[in-house]
């Protein structure tokens, strides 16, 4: 059964009225559980993608669905609220807020929930100890070396327990043994609890980590 | 943590930028609490003149004076209550720095044409039956350290010569807005001296008060007083004692429209200090919004942490400007020569305009930066360099 379901993507960005087709006509199907590697050269429209199947944009033509809902048919708020519960998203550059610490960065999500106050702090501490930086909650992000900042932000993606974890380039801004240390964990998200990961990367590492991979090119699949 | 820390959060991000916007508020809104406060008592008396009361001055302008005589006939037409009289009589008491109104009145009938000032009863007795009696507003009596039985000396300016009156009677405002600092006394103890130093001066007052039964009548009365004594040598304009008011300080009408227009200038100000960091703000945080939408914060929570934080530094810099009008005020009036302001208080008016005012500019403030975040598309959002 897959969790994830692509079908006859297309996305183009306008540049005043000029078409930039982006993607075009892309279908694939990822099934629950699986690891997915994204590759391809820069600018082929990876980002993109896992942009459309996160929710954060949509797409020019077909249609992706995410745990049986069409995400391409909900309107902003719908996806604001369908994004909190379905999906954890790394960016290349951890993103995380700097006037707040690691604890209250992994808490940002759970505020969307109706969880209490205690129950955010073990959700919290949890995730916290997943990545191995339960000794680190009080710190704040420029307190952090970059790969436990990575670690932060893969806290908070888990925190919510989503449908579906995406990193873009997740390894692209750390050193060899920080990104070394990122991929075990992210391998150990999708071995011990069963996370379905989706991930772009440039790095041959990462790849042999994954299941399957998928070369973009030019916004197309190859 | 609830979405109020990050705003909290989010306020001390640059310390020094939200001081200083919280400052440049708190400075606006006291300057704009006082110049409202200057303005309100330039009207107190406009606020107190009764519209039961209709004044009779001369048709070109009130320095000049009506003859006695017309009280006869006016106080004769349909709807009319009462006529009292009151005459501008200045003079120099102790210095030329002491200001507060000196008038000769009609003691039989000014203080029932005059309710709102209270005077002892026995106080009134005994002011009627002294020529040379005085009565004086509580504010003059306490400034002066005057009591019943103390001798005013009045050096003259319109009549010259050396006058004196004594203390008979101490009135008190009936309310906030009645002037505390008239001195009054016997207009025919003036008229007794007139004639006998400047007879043509005698027999003539400055203006008639004329209490009517109905304030709707004001129209028919005004005119029917005016038409009887045209073509006569004192023509006469008579309007309600709002209107007289109005007119007499319209003198100082470019005055008091420059305070009220820098009044909403300051406004203006203090929008485009908060609107000026919260645009910066937002466009520090372009980035770091959509990393928050990216989580799952909708609309309405973007909006919420924007106006929170817009709402959070208008409200600190108004309340804390609030609460240094009154020692401004107070200041203020301290530094002004006595008796320039009678009535000299931070109205409730004041404060509800200066918090609304406040509360205005800190939603407005937001519109803007709230309207560029949320236009902003979230992969375009994340696109940016934070
Ligand atoms: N918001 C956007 N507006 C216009 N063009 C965009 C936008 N996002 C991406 N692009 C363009 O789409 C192409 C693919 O970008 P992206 O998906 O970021 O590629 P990748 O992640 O594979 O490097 C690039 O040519 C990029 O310039
Ligand atoms: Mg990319």
């Amino acid at each position: 059964m897959a969790i994830v379901s692509v079908k006859n993507i297309s996305k183009s960005y306008w540049r005043d009225s000029l078409e930039i087709p982006v993607l075009r006509n892309i279908s694939f199907e990822v099934p629950e559980g699986e690891f997915l590697g994204l590759m391809g050269p820069s600018g082929s429209g990876k980002t993109t993608l896992l942009n459309l199947i996160a929710g954060i944009d949509q797409p020019t033509r077909g249609t992706i669905t995410v745990a049986n809902t069409d995400v391409t048919r909900l309107n902003e708020s719908q996806l604001a609220k369908w994004r909190a519960q379905n999906i954890g998203f790394v960016f290349q550059f951890y993103n995380l807020l700097p006037v707040l610490t690691a604890f209250e960065n992994v808490e940002l999500p759970l505020l969307l929930s109706k969880l209490s106050k205690k129950e955010r702090r073990e959700h919290v501490e949890f995730s916290l100890k997943v990545v191995g930086l339960e000794d680190r909650m009080r710190h704040y992000p420029k307190q952090l070396s970059g790969g436990q900042e990575q670690r932060v932000a893969i806290a908070r993606a888990i925190v919510t327990d989503p449908t579906i974890l995406i990193a873009d380039e997740p390894t692209g801004d750390l050193d060899k043994t920080s990104a070394l240390e990122i991929l075990d964990l992210l391998e150990q998200l999708n071995k011990e609890f069963k996370k379905t990961i989706i991930i772009v990367t440039h790095d041959p590492r990462a790849a042999e980590k994954a299941h399957i991979i998928k070369q973009l090119d030019k916004g197309e699949l190859t | 943590m609830r979405i109020l820390k990050l705003i909290l959060k989010n306020l001390l991000r640059h310390k020094l930028r939200t001081l200083l916007t919280i400052l440049g508020i708190t400075i606006a809104v006291a300057a704009f609490g006082l110049l409202r406060t200057v303005v309100t008592a330039w009207y107190a008396g406009v606020e107190a003149s009764s519209v039961n009361r209709l004044i009779t001055r001369h048709s070109v302008s009130f320095i000049f004076p009506l003859p006695l005589a017309y009280r006869d006939r006016i106080i004769k037409l349909d709807g009319v209550e009462r006529v009292t009289f009151a005459n501008w009589f200045s003079g120099v008491y102790k210095d030329k720095k002491q200001f507060f109104a000196r008038m000769a009145v009609d003691a039989e009938t000014f203080f029932d044409v005059y309710p709102d000032l209270l005077v002892p009863k026995d106080q009134l007795e005994a002011f009627k039956r002294d020529r040379s009696g005085c009565i004086i507003g509580n504010q003059i009596a306490e400034r002066y350290n005057l009591k019943i039985g103390d001798v005013m000396p009045i050096e003259g300016d319109i009549y010259p010569g050396r006058w004196e009156f004594t203390v008979r009677g101490i009135y008190t405002p009936r309310d906030k807005i009645t002037d505390p600092s008239n001195m009054l006394f016997q207009w025919q103890y003036l008229d007794e001296r007139v004639r006998e130093e400047w007879p043509g001066r005698a027999g003539v007052i400055g203006w008639y008060i004329i209490q009517i039964n109905d304030p709707e009548k004001t129209a028919i009365i005004s005119t029917q007083i005016d038409q009887y004594f045209k073509n006569s040598p004192a023509e006469t304009k008579t309007e309600t004692e709002r209107a007289f008011t109005l007119s007499f300080m319209a003198m100082f009408s470019a005055v008091i429209t420059s305070m009220n227009v820098i009044s909403f200038v300051i406004i203006g100000i203090i929008l485009l200090v908060l609107g000026n960091t919260m645009i910066m703000a937002a466009r520090e945080r372009i980035h770091e919004y959509a990393v928050l939408r990216t989580l799952g914060f909708s609309t309405s929570h973007l909006i919420t942490l924007i106006a929170g934080e817009s709402l959070t530094i208008a409200i600190l810099g108004g309340v804390i400007g609030i609460a240094l009008t009154f020692p401004m005020a107070q200041g203020f009036e301290a530094a002004m020569p006595k008796g320039w302001f009678p009535i000299f208080n931070v109205e409730n008016i004041t404060l509800i305009l200066a918090s609304s005012a406040a509360i205005l500019v800190g939603v407005l403030a937001s519109v803007f930066p709230i309207q560029r975040t949320l236009n902003t598309k979230i992969v375009d959002g994340l696109r940016q360099i934070g």
